[in-house]
C-alpha cells in the first residue's frame, strides 16, 4: 500500500511537470497548427539557464527562476520570428524540418557551453517530510503546488485578459482574427512566448531533482506531444488531464511492471488510442 | 551550366565510371569505409525522399526501419541464416513494419503521422536497448559475418570478404535501388505521389485513393531503409542502438534537405557530401551540430530545393534565358 | 441519371442543406442557382463524397453512392470541379491530366516497377487521352508548361479538363466561370456546350444569369438550403419565389 501511495505522488509530481510542458506545447499547436518539435529542448535550455544564473551569478533560486522565464520568453519569440513566421505558407513538412535543425541546434548549444556530463542544481528546498508512510521532499511538493498555481494563473489570463482571449481567438479562426483587426504575427510572438516561459518554470522546478543534461528535453518532448495528441490538439484541458494522467500510468507501470520500460507506456499508448480515436480524447473533428 | 539533357547523361556516366574504379585509386581503408557507408546511406536517404520528398508525408521513423533492417540481418546471421535470406528478410519485416505504424497513422493529419513514427521510432530504439536477449541491450551485437561467397556457375564463387567487395556489394545496391525508384518516380505511378503531396483533396476527387497511395510509398520507403540497414549490419560487422535511433533519422534528414528533396540524385549528392564536410569540420567538435541545426533551418526557409534543385532551378533559368535571347535576336539555334 | 434524394447536411445547429431532392437526366446540362449561401456547393460536396450527408441519399443510375469517399465516386463516372480553381501546381499541364486519368488503367506498383506491357499500354493511353482532352480544351501546344505559365482562364479550362479526361458520364461544374471577362465566359460556356455535344451530363453552379439562361435546359434553385424553384428557364425566370429570393436581381455578367 504504501509502495502505491509512494508511486500516485511521483506520478503526481511528474503528471505536474508534464501537465505544465503539455499545456505550454498545445498553446503554441492552436495557434500555429503544427507541433513545435523543439519545445522539449526548450525546456532543457530553461533549466540550464536557471542553473547558469544560480551558479555562475549566484542568484537565489526564485530570482534564477524568473530570469530564466524572461530568457525563455525571448527565445520563444525570436523562434516564432525566425524560424515558424517565414515557413507559414509553406508545406507543413518544411516547419518540421525547421523544427528538427533548431533542436539540434539548441542541444548543441547546450552541449557546447555546459558540456555532456550531466549538471545538478543545487536544490533549494531539500527538506523532506514523511507523511503516511509517503516520503516527500518540499522541492517535490512545490512541483505539485507550483504546477497547480501556474495551470490557474493561466486560466485566468486565457479567460479573463484581453491577451488571453486573443489568443484564444486566433487559435479559433486566424482569419477571422485578422479581419477583425488583431495583428496576428504580435499573438503569435506572445503565445511562443508564454509557451516557452512555462516551460522554464517546469524545468526549473524539476531540474533541482533530477540531474540536467542536453539531452534531457528530446524524450520530454516526445512524450509531450504524446499528451497534446491524446488530449487534442489545442485543448488546454485535454492536456492538463493528459499529463497528470501519463505521469501516474507511468509511475505506476515503471513501479509494478518494469523501469526500463517506463517511457515506452507513453508511446504504446500514442498509437493505441489513434488507431481507435485519431482526433484524440477532446480533440476537434478536422475536415 | 548543363543545359542539354546529353551533359546530365555523360556527367552520371563519368560518376559511374570513377565508382566503378575507385578501389584502385582509394588512398586508405579509413576513406575507403567512409565511402561505403555513404554509399549506404545514400541508398536510406533514397528511401526517405520517395516518402517525404515525393509525397509529402513527414516520417521520422526512417532510422527505426533501417535499424529493423540492422538488427534483423545481425540477429540472422549470427543464428546462422545465410546473409542472403536475412537481408530480403529483414528489408521485408521493415516494410511490414512499416504497414502495421502506417495503416492507423495516415488517415490523420500530417502532424499526427509525424509525431507518430518519431514516437515509434523512440520506443523501437527503448527496446532495442533494453531487449537483451534479442539485441544485446546497449552494447549490441558484434561479429556479424559478412556475406557467404557467391556460387558462379564455372568459375566457383566470388568471395566477399574484402573492404573491396563490401564497396562493390553497397554501390551494387546503390544502383539498384536508384534504378526502381527511377521507374517509379518517373511514371504516372509516380505522379500519383507527387499529387497526393501538391493537393490532397484534388488528388481524392480525380480517383486517386490517397490513403493506399500514402500507403505504399511508406511501405516501399521503409523496405529501402530496411535493406540499407541490413547492408550497413553486414559492413560495419556490429549494430547498437544507435543505429535504430532518432540521430539517425535526423542524420538521413539533413542528408536529404541540404542534398535535395525530391530528385534522384539529391540524396546521394547529400549522403556523401555531408559526411565529408562533417570529417572536414572535426575540429569544430560540438560546435558542428550548432552549424548544422542552423543550417538545416535556414535551408528548409531559403531554399527548400536542396542543392541538386538549386542547380536545377539555376539551370532552368539559364535555358530560359537563352531561349528569350534567342527568339529576341530571331536567330536560329547554332 | 443522378438522384439526390431527401437529403439533408447538419453542421453542428447550421442546417446547410434541407430535405433537398432533385434530378440530373442523362445528357441533359442541369443549372443549380441561388443567392450566396444557398448551399449550392455543399450539395456538390455530398454528391461527390466530400461530406457525408446527414440523412437523404444520392444514386447514380439506382446505384446507392451515398457517403462514398470522393476517389470511388470519381471512379463511378463523376467528375467535378472546384469554386477556387485547383490544379496540380507542383507539375505540368500534362501530367496533371494523366494523373485525373489514372484511376482507368492498371498503373500501379507492380505494374511500373517491372515496366511491363501493361504498363507501356496504359502510359501510352493515359498520355494519347491526355493530348485529345488538351486538343478538345484549346491548350495543346502548352501541354508541357508548368501551371504558373497559365492564364486565369487557361487555369480554369485546364481544371474542367481534369474532370473530362477520365470520360466521365457527369460532370459537374462549380462556378466555372467566376471571375472571368465575358469573352472568356462566352469560351467556357462554348466549351460546356461541346463537352454535352460530346455526351458528357453537366449540371453546373453559376451566378451568371444570361449565361444560365441561355446555356442551361433545366434549372433547380435553391435558397437557405431548400430548393424553392425547379424547371426550364422560362419558367423559373418568372417564378415569384425565385424573384423575391433574388431580391434586387443578379449582376448579369
Amino acid at each position: 500500500m504504501e509502495l502505491f501511495l509512494q508511486q500516485v505522488f511521483n506520478g503526481v509530481m511528474f503528471g505536474s511537470t508534464y501537465a505544465i510542458v503539455a499545456l505550454g506545447l498545445t498553446l503554441v499547436m492552436g495557434i500555429l497548427n503544427i507541433p513545435n518539435f523543439a519545445h522539449g529542448h526548450l525546456y532543457m535550455i530553461g533549466g540550464y539557464i536557471t542553473f547558469f544564473f544560480m551558479t555562475s551569478v549566484g542568484l537565489a533560486y526564485w530570482f534564477a527562476l524568473l530570469l530564466s522565464v524572461a530568457a525563455l520568453g525571448v527565445l520563444g519569440v525570436l523562434m516564432e520570428r525566425f524560424v515558424y513566421r517565414p515557413l507559414n505558407d509553406q508545406p507543413h513538412i518544411n516547419a518540421f524540418i525547421a523544427a528538427i535543425g533548431s533542436l539540434l541546434f539548441l542541444e548543441a548549444l547546450a552541449l557546447v557551453v555546459w558540456g555532456s556530463q550531466g549538471l545538478r542544481i543545487p536544490n533549494p528546498h531539500p527538506q523532506i517530510f514523511e507523511v503516511g508512510g509517503i516520503t516527500m521532499s518540499l522541492q517535490r511538493l512545490l512541483v505539485i503546488f507550483g504546477a497547480v498555481g501556474l495551470i490557474t494563473a493561466l486560466h485566468l489570463f486565457m479567460k479573463k485578459t484581453i491577451a488571453g482571449t486573443t489568443i484564444e481567438a486566433v487559435a479559433q479562426n486566424r482569419e477571422g482574427a485578422m479581419l477583425t483587426g488583431i495583428n496576428v504575427n504580435r499573438v503569435s510572438a506572445m503565445t511562443f512566448a508564454i509557451s516557452a516561459g512555462t516551460a522554464a518554470v517546469a524545468a526549473s522546478f524539476l531540474t533541482p531533482i533530477f540531474m540536467l543534461s542536453p539531452s534531457m528535453g528530446a524524450i520530454l518532448g516526445m512524450k509531450a506531444f504524446v499528451i497534446v495528441i491524446l488530449g487534442g490538439m489545442g485543448s488546454i484541458p485535454g492536456a492538463i488531464l493528459g499529463g497528470y494522467i501519463l505521469g501516474l500510468i507511468e509511475a505506476l507501470g515503471g513501479g509494478y511492471i518494469s523501469a526500463a520500460y517506463k517511457d515506452v507506456f507513453a508511446f504504446g499508448a500514442l498509437v493505441l488510442i489513434l488507431s481507435i480515436k485519431p482526433t484524440g480524447i477532446f480533440g476537434r473533428k478536422e475536415d | 551550366m548543363f543545359t542539354k539533357p546529353i551533359h546530365t547523361k555523360l556527367l552520371y556516366l563519368v560518376i559511374l565510371a570513377a565508382a566503378l574504379f575507385l578501389p584502385l585509386y582509394v588512398p586508405d581503408p579509413y576513406i575507403f569505409q567512409i565511402v561505403t557507408m555513404s554509399l549506404l546511406f545514400a541508398i536510406a536517404t533514397s528511401g526517405m525522399n520517395l516518402i517525404i520528398g515525393i509525397t509529402g508525408q513527414a516520417s521520422l521513423a526512417h532510422g527505426a526501419f533501417f535499424g529493423i533492417g540492422a538488427y534483423g540481418v545481425a540477429i540472422m546471421t549470427k543464428a546462422g541464416i545465410t546473409f542472403w535470406l536475412a537481408l530480403p528478410a529483414s528489408a521485408l519485416i521493415a516494410a511490414f513494419a512499416g504497414l502495421l505504424v502506417g495503416l492507423p497513422t495516415l488517415r490523420t493529419r500530417g502532424s499526427y503521422f509525424a509525431i507518430t513514427t518519431l514516437c515509434f521510432g523512440v520506443i523501437l530504439w527503448i527496446v532495442a536497448g533494453n531487449w537483451i536477449d534479442l539485441t544485446g541491450g546497449h552494447n549490441g551485437i558484434f561479429g556479424i559475418p559478412r556475406p557467404s561467397a557467391i556460387p558462379v556457375p564455372f568459375y566457383g564463387e566470388i568471395p566477399l570478404y574484402s573492404q573491396a567487395a563490401m564497396y562493390f556489394l553497397a554501390l551494387g545496391f546503390l544502383l539498384l535501388t536508384l534504378f526502381a525508384l527511377y521507374r517509379l518516380v518517373y511514371s504516372i505511378f509516380g505522379l500519383s505521389l507527387m499529387a497526393v503531396r501538391n493537393n490532397e483533396p484534388l488528388a481524392d476527387s480525380v480517383g486517386v485513393n490517397t490513403f493506399v497511395t500514402k500507403l505504399v510509398s511508406f511501405v516501399i520507403a521503409n523496405f529501402i531503409a530496411g535493406l540499407a540497414g541490413g547492408l550497413y549490419a553486414c559492413i560495419i560487422g556490429a549494430v547498437s542502438p544507435s543505429a535504430a535511433g532518432y540521430m539517425m533519422t535526423f542524420n538521413f534528414l539533413i542528408f536529404l534537405i541540404l542534398g535535395g528533396m525530391a530528385t534522384l540524385p539529391g540524396p546521394v549528392v547529400g549522403a556523401f557530401a555531408i559526411p565529408v564536410i562533417m570529417e572536414f569540420l572535426q575540429f569544430m567538435g560540438d560546435y558542428r551540430m550548432l552549424f548544422f541545426g542552423a543550417l538545416l533551418v535556414v535551408v528548409i526557409i531559403y531554399f527548400p530545393q536542396g542543392f541538386v534543385g538549386g542547380l536545377r532551378l539555376l539551370n532552368q533559368k539559364v535555358v530560359a534565358r537563352r531561349q528569350r535571347k534567342i527568339s529576341e535576336s530571331g536567330h536560329a539555334s547554332r | 441519371m443522378l438522384r439526390v434524394e431527401s437529403v439533408t447536411k447538419r453542421f453542428d445547429g447550421l442546417v446547410a442543406v434541407q430535405d433537398l431532392s432533385f434530378e440530373i437526366v442523362a445528357g441533359e446540362i442541369l443549372a443549380v442557382i441561388g443567392p450566396n449561401g444557398a448551399g449550392k456547393s455543399t450539395v456538390f460536396n455530398l454528391i461527390t463524397g466530400t461530406l457525408r450527408p446527414t440523412a437523404g441519399k444520392v444514386f447514380i443510375s439506382e446505384l446507392d453512392i451515398t457517403g462514398l469517399r470522393p476517389y470511388r465516386i470519381a471512379s463511378q463516372g463523376i467528375s467535378r470541379t472546384f469554386q477556387t480553381t485547383s490544379l496540380f501546381d507542383q507539375l505540368r499541364v500534362i501530367d496533371n491530366l494523366m494523373i485525373a486519368y489514372k484511376w482507368r488503367t492498371r498503373l500501379g506498383f507492380w505494374n511500373t516497377l517491372f515496366h511491363t506491357k501493361t504498363f507501356k499500354a496504359d502510359q501510352a493511353t493515359a498520355f494519347q487521352r491526355a493530348m485529345e482532352t488538351l486538343e478538345f480544351l484549346g491548350l495543346a501546344e502548352k501541354s508541357h508548361q508548368f501551371i504558373p505559365a497559365l492564364s486565369q482562364e487557361e487555369q480554369k479550362r485546364l481544371a474542367i479538363g481534369i474532370a473530362l479526361v477520365s470520360q466521365p458520364q457527369i460532370l459537374l461544374l462549380d462556378e466555372p466561370t467566376g471571375g472571368l471577362i465575358p469573352e472568356e465566359t462566352d469560351r467556357i460556356t462554348g466549351l460546356i456546350e461541346r463537352v454535352r455535344e460530346q455526351g458528357t451530363t453537366v449540371c453546373l453552379i453559376e451566378h451568371k444569369m444570361q449565361m444560365i439562361m441561355g446555356l442551361a435546359d433545366r434549372i433547380v434553385v435553391l435558397n437557405y438550403g431548400k430548393k424553392i424553384a425547379e424547371g426550364p428557364p422560362a419558367a423559373v425566370k418568372t417564378d415569384p419565389a425565385v424573384i423575391e429570393a433574388y431580391l434586387g436581381g443578379e449582376v448579369d455578367a
